[in-house]
């Protein structure tokens, strides 16, 4: 299999390293080759959009150039705001002026068309829900109850992002299945978090976050499983902000995805850090044990402690 | 309320330099008001999105510069994918918010305040140093942080880096940022 | 040749750009122009007078009229010409008005261009042949194709007016839409009191052959004359034994089909007959849901059958009718709900189409007129309705207005006030559409009389919450989001054309608009013909529509057929292709792009040669563009006569 550029994204270092560490080792065990591209710099994320769109492509196109010099069949990324700004940067450069005005920006103007996509829909297109099914015929993750979100931006707006549905996607539905787990029909799966409004205006985030948290709770999850760093940490970091804005008590575990797998896949413990998550995924893998008891099935061989 | 001159207080030039920005026609909103149904953050904004773009349509620059909405809107792509006029509201939103900062309005001084902290420490580390910009965002604002109380959940973790990650082409970003100044200045 | 050339001011229309006097007299400078003059308006009685009189005072043998668009007044003239004895194709147009004097406002080029034009007309006249149309006998039968309400208007008033008529249903029963709304708006009387007695004369018309379960396969021959053929589709019963008991429905053990008639609201029987009013009331099997078709088990109603009319063996099969005219009224569908994901279209219980709503409504629906929720039966107390769903909507390339469902919605409303007193309706709007009589006092009364809550904006999204449905929508007047929780969301899917409407147009050779709606001749003057003659439209597939639009034109293609049929013979056009057989080199390239098949190849002496068909050429040239030897000429659009206008402009 081909090599992919692996983007990590600043978060990927710090707020959300269990979510790259989880994602390499996932990646490694499924058998994709991950190239880290040379030197990469910070997308712009928001706040560069907020300013300017040939600055915030810019930023996001100078990745692009830098992993021009790695022989890869596409660039990925598993951050959604990431993912959003080097997309946004390749669709708005097919415009000649749009692209000249970006490369002028820039010391090494981007040259190739280099596709971009996200690790999530890597493992869905290039490794698929069957083949991870096929590997884990012990279903590990039967009984554990999850509400997937997906965060507003991992698939809309649909005509650059090109991937999912843009108003249910199922991407991660159906890796959460393959692992065994059971996914509610959870209805936000889009809907915004409060994304970086967290510290200028928590009120906000808390609100948001907020229904968010209470609808997966009334559907009876054991857990929230999202694929972006600023969504888990809004719903994880947050949750008690957001727990007394809606005068409301959570304590729901809000896993990546990746972690997920990382755990059903038996990896080691320190590249799936659940020790990093506020919450405690004691509680929903309490539950699934439950679950499965009454279930009359074996408990997983797996070991989810806690450091 | 005052009673406005749709004539004489309509900014062609203002609904021309939107347009011409944002690659929208903004007569093809027929203010079904898609936008303002789906936004999640419609209970945070001063002027709900489909009364911005109206207030766009009728070219009231001066309203729409200085209203909180256009620094609220997390471009969450919500009023763009589910417009039934395929304008790209969100792209619409950025724009204003551009316009703003180019003629000094900033009417959520924390939210500017904050993005702006995280373009500084990007600018000076080629990469986002989250612990640099919290303390560049409560030194500009001179409020203590307000989200002490997330403190000790979080530190404990080893998660919050306490020196930036620099890269070696830290000079390349900054050269991004000071070209697109004077790009800006001309 | 003595040629006389008539420049028009149309008023000031022409002549306030172009000097008319100075056109005529550069007229008189061209050959065989005889006669030239300008006139007021040639069009008027004097003006068509003066041409007559010119005719015969200087002999003249060919006319020139530099005025407007031939679309419009050509046939006046040639009959001007034809009355002062000329041939009438003895007769040329140049079009100053729209080509000139409406475009520029610089006189001396107008009038320089003016002269140009006419003298094009003036060396293609001199080219023109005077031809002469051929006559041939009408079949006065009429296909009507599709039994909605206005097929079914124009079956009978056709068949009243003593035609014999062929109606040709797609479906096991005519109705169409109509036969599935509860009751009818601004009236609120009951549909199939009003359509039943209708459908009952289709079947009792001496005049009238239903044709159901059928659809067009093939039409061949022209105005007059057409040749039809058409595929019935198997019911595995045969209807010359069905009496429609209805004993097999009864006995079926196969009760999960798909509810057609019903729109998937309920089941039904693999063995049904769709309604108690269906008409032809006959007996059909799903083969998709027959376990007897798919499992060989079964054959239940085959035992029981008082007639022995099941066969479930039954094949399709092909006729043909003769006919001398088509109405096409193939009506309509409804858009695909399940295109609106934020609505959970298509995947939530309860969020339904108008139509479903019909059924919930209707004494004879799956609930038996009581309003029950799908999904537990339970009789809702708030009901949402949100108009223009897939309507108005380009970003479902759906950018027209449907017209009806804001009349629809509001006598849901009503109705569904009458069932449940106690309900509250929200209705989502963005502009209220309510041009007829009695229309917009219908809508008021909704909200007047029957407490219905009208919210001015869209619907973002809807999504379960418990055993409710969260409707989340913006009220544009409060200009803020609004949230209501449902029991039932009705969503009033827009009109679309109807499934397989193009492959139909091209089989009719009639255009069709992007939408796949059949274009009429004329919006605003010839609304019900299309521009092949013999072919007219009614009702719903020509656009959205209401009942009684659908009913009007239903009565005006059947004014136009029984016009039609009013004359025993037909005139050809004689603007039609010959091969010249010496220059024909056999090779078909003409027979292939024939869109009319009015091409064959014949035998000639041993060797392969084209031959028009005369009666089936429409005249559109495409053989004359492909022949790559000239062989095949347009009369009255010859090589020559083309040429001639060419040269002509070129030398000015």
């Amino acid at each position: 299999m081909s090599t992919y550029a692996y983007y990590p994204g600043c978060s990927g270092l710090g707020t959300s390293r269990e979510y790259d560490t989880s994602t390499r080792a996932v990646c490694r065990a499924l058998g994709l080759t991950l190239a880290d591209i040379p030197d990469w710099s910070c997308c712009g994320s928001t706040p560069a959009h907020t300013v300017d769109h040939t600055l915030s492509s810019a930023l996001a196109a100078r990745n692009l150039a830098q992993a021009e010099d790695l022989d890869a069949s596409a660039l990925i990324t598993p951050c959604p705001s990431c993912l959003t700004n080097l997309k946004m940067a390749v669709h708005r450069m097919r415009d000649r002026d749009f692209r000249d005005r970006v490369n002028k920006l820039l010391d090494r103007p981007v040259r190739r068309d280099l596709p971009v996509k996200s690790v999530l829909q890597v493992l869905v297109e290039d490794v698929g829900p069957e083949e991870l099914a096929s590997r884990l015929p012990d279903k590990p993750l039967a009984g554990l109850k999850l509400a997937p979100y997906y965060g507003c931006i991992m698939n809309r707006p649909p005509e650059v992002m090109q991937f999912d549905d843009p108003e249910h996607p199922t991407a991660m539905d159906r890796l959460m299945l393959a692992l065994g787990a059971d996914v509610v029909p959870f209805p936000l799966k889009v809907e915004c978090c409060g994304a970086s409004f967290g510290v200028p205006r928590k009120d906000i985030t808390a609100r948001l976050s907020g229904k968010l948290l209470e609808t997966a709770m009334d559907l009876g999850a054991h857990a929230m499983v999202t694929a972006c760093p600023l969504c888990q940490m809004n719903l994880d970091l947050r949750q008690d902000q957001a727990a007394s804005a809606l005068g409301r008590k959570f304590q729901m575990p809000v896993f990546y995805y990746t972690q997920l797998m990382a755990v059903a896949l038996r990896l080691p413990q320190n590249v799936i850090g659940l020790n990093k998550l506020c919450v405690s995924p004691h509680i929903a893998f309490a539950a699934m044990r439950k679950a499965r008891a009454e279930a009359g099935r074996r408990d997983p061989s797996f070991s989810e402690e806690v450091a | 309320m005052d009673v406005i001159d749709i004539h004489a207080s309509c900014d062609g030039d203002f609904i021309a330099a939107v347009e011409a920005e944002s690659g929208q026609q903004i007569a093809e909103c027929y203010q079904c008001g898609n936008c303002t149904a789906g936004c999640p953050f419609t209970f945070a904004f001063d002027i709900p999105v489909s009364q911005v773009m109206r207030l766009l349509q009728a070219g009231q620059k001066k309203r729409l510069l200085t209203c909180k909405s256009i620094w609220l809107c997390a471009t969450c792509e919500s009023c763009t994918t589910r417009c039934p006029n395929n304008i790209d509201v969100a792209r619409i939103m950025d724009v204003l918010r551009h316009m703003a900062r180019r003629e000094g309005y900033a009417s959520e001084r924390g939210v500017k305040i904050f993005w702006d902290a995280f373009l500084d420490s990007v600018e000076k580390h080629g990469r986002s140093f989250e612990l640099g910009i919290l303390t560049t965002y409560i030194a500009k604002t001179g409020r203590f942080w307000p989200d002490m109380g997330l403190g000790p959940k979080i530190l404990p973790k080893g998660k919050l880096g306490f020196r930036p990650h620099e890269i070696q082409g830290q000079k390349q970003i900054a050269r991004i940022f000071d070209k697109f100044r004077q790009e800006q200045r001309s | 040749m003595k040629i006389g050339v008539f420049i028009c001011h149309c008023g000031s229309n022409i002549a306030g750009t172009v000097d008319t006097a100075q056109v005529a007299r550069t007229a008189l400078e061209f050959p065989d122009v005889a006669f030239a003059t300008d006139t007021m308006y040639a069009c008027s009685e004097p003006g068509q007078e003066a041409i007559v009189q010119a005719i015969k005072d200087h002999g003249l043998d060919g006319v020139v009229v530099s005025s407007c668009t031939p679309l419009m007044h050509e046939p006046t003239f040639r009959r001007t010409v034809e009355r002062a004895g000329l041939n009438r194709f003895m007769f040329e147009m140049a079009n100053i008005r729209e080509h000139v004097s409406w475009i520029g406002k610089d006189t001396e080029a107008n009038t320089r261009k003016a002269a140009e034009l006419t003298r094009m007309a003036v060396e293609k006249l001199r080219r023109n042949m005077p031809l002469f149309a051929k006559q041939f006998e009408v079949n006065k039968r009429v296909l009507v194709v599709g039994g909605g309400v206005a097929g079914i208007q124009a079956a009978l008033d056709c068949a009243d007016g003593g035609r014999e008529v062929v109606l040709v249903e797609r479906e096991s029963t005519i109705g169409g839409k109509m036969a599935k709304l509860d009751k009818t708006f601004p009236t609120v009387d009951c549909s199939s009191c009003v359509l039943g007695p209708k459908m009952v004369d289709v079947a009792q018309h001496p005049k009238i052959t239903v044709h159901a379960l059928s659809e067009i396969e093939d039409v061949k021959g022209f105005v007059g004359n057409f040749e039809i053929a058409i595929r019935r589709k198997a019911a595995y019963v045969d209807w010359a034994k069905c009496t429609g008991c209805g004993l097999c429905m009864e006995k079926c053990p196969s009760r999960k089909s798909l509810d057609r008639f019903n729109e998937g609201v309920g089941t039904t029987t693999a063995i049904n007959i769709p309604f108690p009013q269906a008409i032809p009331k006959k007996a059909v099997i799903d083969p998709a849901f027959c376990l007897k078709l798919t499992k060989d088990k079964c054959g239940v109603c085959a035992k029981i059958c008082p007639t022995q009319a099941i066969d479930f063996k039954q094949q399709e099969a092909l006729f043909t009718e003769q006919v001398g005219a088509v109405i096409a009224a193939t009506g309509y569908d409804l858009f695909d709900i399940s295109k609106y994901g934020e609505y959970g279209a298509g995947k939530l219980p309860d969020v339904i189409t108008g139509l479903q709503y019909e059924r919930l409504l209707s004494a004879s629906g799956p609930t038996g007129g009581h309003v029950q929720r799908p999904s537990d039966g339970r009789e809702p107390k708030t009901v949402v309705f949100v108009q223009c769903v897939g309507s108005r909507d380009k970003s479902v390339d759906r950018p027209y207005c449907s017209g009806f469902c804001c009349m629809y919605t509001a006598k849901q409303v009503i109705l569904t006030r009458d069932h449940i007193p106690d309900s509250t309706s929200y209705v989502f709007y963005m502009d209220i559409r309510a041009p007829g009589k009695m229309y917009d006092e219908f809508t008021r009364r909704a909200m007047e009389e029957y407490g219905a809550r009208y919210v001015r904006g869209r619907v973002a999204m809807i999504y379960p919450k418990g055993d409710k449905y969260v409707v989340r929508g913006a009220d544009t007047l409060m200009g803020t989001q609004v949230e209501v929780e449902a029991d039932l969301v009705v969503l009033a899917a827009g009109a679309e054309a109807s499934q397989g409407a193009g492959k139909l147009a091209e089989k009719l050779r009639i255009s069709y608009d992007k939408y796949g709606f059949f274009l009429e001749s004329h919006p605003k003057l010839r609304p019900v013909e299309t521009n092949t003659a013999g072919v007219y439209l009614a009702g719903s597939c020509q656009g959205p529509k209401d009942i009684p639009a659908s009913v009007a034109q239903g009565s005006a293609a059947a004014a136009k057929v029984l016009a039609l049929f009013s004359k025993d013979k037909l005139e050809n056009d004689p603007m039609i292709a010959a091969v010249d057989i010496r220059r024909c080199v056999g090779c078909g390239k003409c027979i292939q792009v024939c869109p009319f098949k009015a091409i064959k190849e014949v035998d000639f002496r041993g060797e392969p040669k084209a031959e028009v068909i005369e009666t089936v050429c429409q005249g559109c040239g495409l053989c004359t563009a492909t022949c790559p030897q000239g062989a095949i000429q347009l009369a009255h659009f010859t090589d020559n006569q083309i040429l001639a206008e060419v040269n002509a402009l070129c030398l000015a």
